[in-house]
């Protein structure tokens, strides 16, 4: 169908089995999911999870051929790919909004009668906020200027700061989750002390997932920018990959104030 | 154009679909297979509750399990997959102009991850005992110590995949809807059906991931040791209620708002009028949505909140009250002064609006903290929100289906049957919900498989009404199978000059790809 000529500028996708396929995985990903909560080897959600990365792979690979065919994604179907990418962020803002509810919830009395005004509650030694949060903080600051760099170096046909910058980006990213798992193994709560441990475990640790993700989608990018890929004009997976950058880099900001810095300032130290 | 036709194999066409029709299809059959399980648990619900005393459920987890099933099916697989997923893609392109959809790939995941959802939801209620939390799967009922087992974990994996299918097809439609109309299709051209469904995604798009982030504490709530809900380790079970309800109150909007979209469309058609006052019924729907957000807590009056914040979430709800009027006297004011013609889908519309109002009516009722105190929990509120959105919105599904079934298939229905179909089907849904309103106010508890002699005549009469209902379900599934097997075939426009919208320029039932010479709207009159 693709290959008739067309009298209009969107693109009529060619029938795909990856969405099914997905769905199979989608499915296959809870029950193995429900069996490991009862119990069972965490070996049964592998089945899922295999079908789902293995659906990510080839229908990327789809987008990204079509996508180098050149005639398929015009200015107005990347238009479309771009708000597509926007309105998923916008999704991501409102879950992100769900965790900070729940770690509000716990420590303004003004909005929940359980919050009792003490925070963090007696017994938590919190992070100190100058400390590694505050240098994971700057990491991910600079990695946001380094992918504007890479972008503005893709823009003027400058290909080496675009895989300067996307490189160095990836490693700021790599380098920040490290020290977020170093921060998690020596935490002085675990992930089952109570509300505080509870709000602080789910809000960074869905931030440090959607920064493993981020990372690996700059990733696709830098190996694309290697073979060739992206055009001063049409980079739309670039881009993608970037305000996804940012959209993770302003959440932290937000976890940073509230939850490291405002978080631990009501901290006295035991003696 | 012989090529616009050429369709793939079955197994191509039906399960790798990229077309925005056929998906639209699959979406349409998902919805007809919950509506018949989902219906058959409420006339099992009515059955038991047609006298006093235990009739047939002795098992009252399993009663709850029933209640529990039929809301999460009919929200959830029935009414969304329908009208968003099935008229909504069959007919926003059309409608606008465009080729298809702007992502067909994720237009397929967003129905196989609904199949997916639904079959786990199936799984849930068939494996220990099944979810008995009610479709708010409020903590600590929906805890690990009240719901031991797999069963809620699989109804919250099927509500996650679920609503991953709704965001993805949110973003889906807002990206079809601003960036692919036809040239000179403005956004305050566009029917009123698309404005319907614009709105309904930003719904979709801001709210379901507030319940994503719910269902994951209430997931490691239960399994992984974390506190969100749980009062010992310093959580709060109302937290749980703050944000289902965040997404809950917009998410009947979402269920409703199609509906008002449908409805125009056919007031318009059979009144042989543009639409009264198209501005102010598209931003009457954006006034709905904003003001949506804004209100959850009048779900929640009888959870200590203090007077300030019901005072303030009474007056928020009874703002709705301003955009759904304009949107009431509009459709009158449409009707005024036409050519009305009383075909079926009309029929509907007038029922729809009177179902409307009366649940409407009971709404601005049931806003106020003070009488909500005395009607909380008892049927008057199931007669509330069944009127106002659960077969308000069936009435638009039915009243869409026979308006568009012949765009659909090239066939149209039975116009005799249909209008007979109509009227058992309107005699016995208000037999079936209008008592409860008398049940209510006397104080019948919701939720509950026996309540004392002092109810037994409204209950009675409501189960009644129930089986009535369920002739005039049988006889459209009849009347269905007839019109898409051996109805009269159609062309183009079977409405005449009332039905204005670009769907009725393409033929019937609509070639497999249509708008590949986009139409052009440049000067045209809003197409209301």
């Amino acid at each position: 169908m693709s290959a008739e000529a067309k009298n209009h500028p969107f693109h009529i996708v060619d029938p795909s089995p990856w969405p099914f396929v997905g769905s199979v995985g989608a499915i296959a990903l809870a029950i193995g999911g429900v069996m490991y909560m009862q119990g069972a080897s965490i070996f049964t959600i592998l089945p899922g999870f295999a079908i789902i990365i293995y659906t990510f792979y080839v229908w990327g690979r789809d987008i990204v051929r079509e996508a180098n065919a050149g005639s398929e994604h015009t200015p107005q179907v990347r238009h479309g790919l771009r708000m597509g990418m926007v309105l998923f962020i916008a999704s991501e803002v409102m879950f992100f909004f769900a965790f900070f509810w729940a770690y509000f919830n716990a420590t303004v009395p003004a909005i929940s009668a359980t919050a009792t005004g003490i925070w963090p509650p007696e017994g938590v030694v919190p992070f100190s906020t100058w400390g590694l949060p505050f240098v994971n903080t700057l990491i991910l600051l600079t990695s946001g200027a380094t992918v504007t760099w890479a972008h503005h170096g893709l823009r003027e046909g400058n290909r080496r700061t675009l895989k300067l910058g996307l490189a160095l980006t990836i490693v700021l990213g790599l380098l920040f989750t490290s020290l977020q798992a170093y921060e998690y193994a020596n935490a002085s709560f675990s992930f089952t002390d109570g509300i505080y441990s509870s709000t602080f475990y789910l809000a960074t640790g869905f931030h440090g997932f959607h920064v493993i993700v981020g990372t690996i989608f700059l990733m696709v990018c830098y190996f694309r920018s290697l073979k060739g890929d992206f055009t001063n004009e049409a980079h739309v997976g670039f881009e993608a990959a970037a305000w996804y950058w940012h959209f993770v880099d302003v959440v932290w900001l937000f976890l940073f104030c509230a939850v490291y810095w405002w978080g631990s300032a009501g901290y006295i130290p035991a003696g | 154009m012989a090529h616009d036709d050429h369709k793939p194999g079955f197994f191509k066409r039906w399960f790798m679909s990229t077309n925005h029709k056929d998906i639209g299809t699959l979406y349409i059959i998902l919805s007809i297979i919950a509506a018949i399980i989902g219906g058959a648990m409420s006339w099992y619900i009515r059955l038991e509750l047609m006298e006093p005393g235990i009739q047939y459920i002795d098992d009252f987890q399993f009663y709850n399990v029933l209640v529990t099933a039929h809301g999460f099916l009919m929200v959830f697989f029935v009414v969304m997959p329908a009208m968003i997923g099935g008229f909504g893609n069959w007919f926003v392109p059309l409608m606008i102009g465009a080729p298809d959809m702007a992502f067909p790939r994720l237009n397929n995941i967003s129905f196989w991850l609904l199949a997916a959802a639904l079959i786990l939801l199936v799984i849930a209620g068939l494996t220990g005992g099944g979810p008995g939390t009610g479709w708010t799967v409020y903590p600590p009922l929906s805890s690990a110590e009240y719901h031991p087992g797999p069963a809620v974990d699989l109804g919250i994996l099927s509500l996650h995949l679920a609503g991953a299918s709704s965001i993805l097809g949110a973003a889906n439609f807002i990206t079809t809807i601003l960036n692919m109309r036809a040239p000179g299709m403005t956004i305050h051209r566009m029917p009123l059906f698309v404005w319907a469904i614009l709105v309904t995604a930003f719904l979709l798009l801001l709210a379901l991931p507030v319940l994503a982030g719910a269902l994951t504490m209430l997931l490691t709530d239960r399994n992984f040791g974390t506190s969100f809900f749980i009062v010992e380790g310093g959580g709060d079970p109302l937290l749980w209620q703050h944000l289902f309800w965040f997404f809950g109150h917009p998410e009947v909007y979402i269920i409703i708002l199609p509906a008002f979209g449908i409805i125009s469309q056919i007031v318009s058609t059979f009144s042989k009028k543009p639409i009264f006052g198209y501005l102010g019924m598209a931003y009457a729907m954006c006034a709905i949505g904003v003001v949506g957000f804004v209100v959850w807590a009048h779900h929640m009056y009888m959870t200590g909140l203090d007077v300030d914040t019901r005072a303030y979430f009474t007056a928020a709800t009874l703002v709705i009250a301003v955009p759904t009027g304009v949107k009431i006297f509009s459709w009158l004011a449409t009707m005024w002064g036409g050519s009305i013609d009383f075909k079926t889908p009309m029929l509907y519309a007038f029922g729809f609006i009177w179902l409307f109002v009366v649940g409407g009516v009971t709404g601005v009722t049931l806003a106020n903290a003070g009488m909500d105190t005395v009607f909380h929990d008892t049927y008057f509120v199931v007669a509330h929100f069944h009127y106002v959105m659960a077969i308000a919105a069936i009435f638009a599904m039915f009243g869409g289906f026979y308006y568009w079934i012949g765009k659909m298939c090239g066939r149209q229905y039975n116009e005799g049957l249909a209008k007979i179909q109509f009227w058992i089907f309107f005699i016995g849904v208000n037999v079936l919900f209008f008592p409860q309103h008398f049940s209510g106010m006397a104080g019948m508890p919701r939720r509950i498989p026996d309540y004392p002699d002092a109810y037994a005549g409204w209950n009675y009469v409501s189960s009644i009404g129930a089986f009535i209902t369920m002739a005039g379900t049988f006889l459209f599934l009849w009347i269905a199978y007839r019109t898409v097997t051996s109805g009269e075939k159609i062309g183009a426009n079977p409405w005449g000059e009332g039905a204005t919208t670009l769907e009725w320029t393409v033929d019937s039932p609509a070639p497999f790809h249509t708008h590949e010479v986009l139409p052009d709207m440049t000067g045209k009159a809003p197409a209301e």
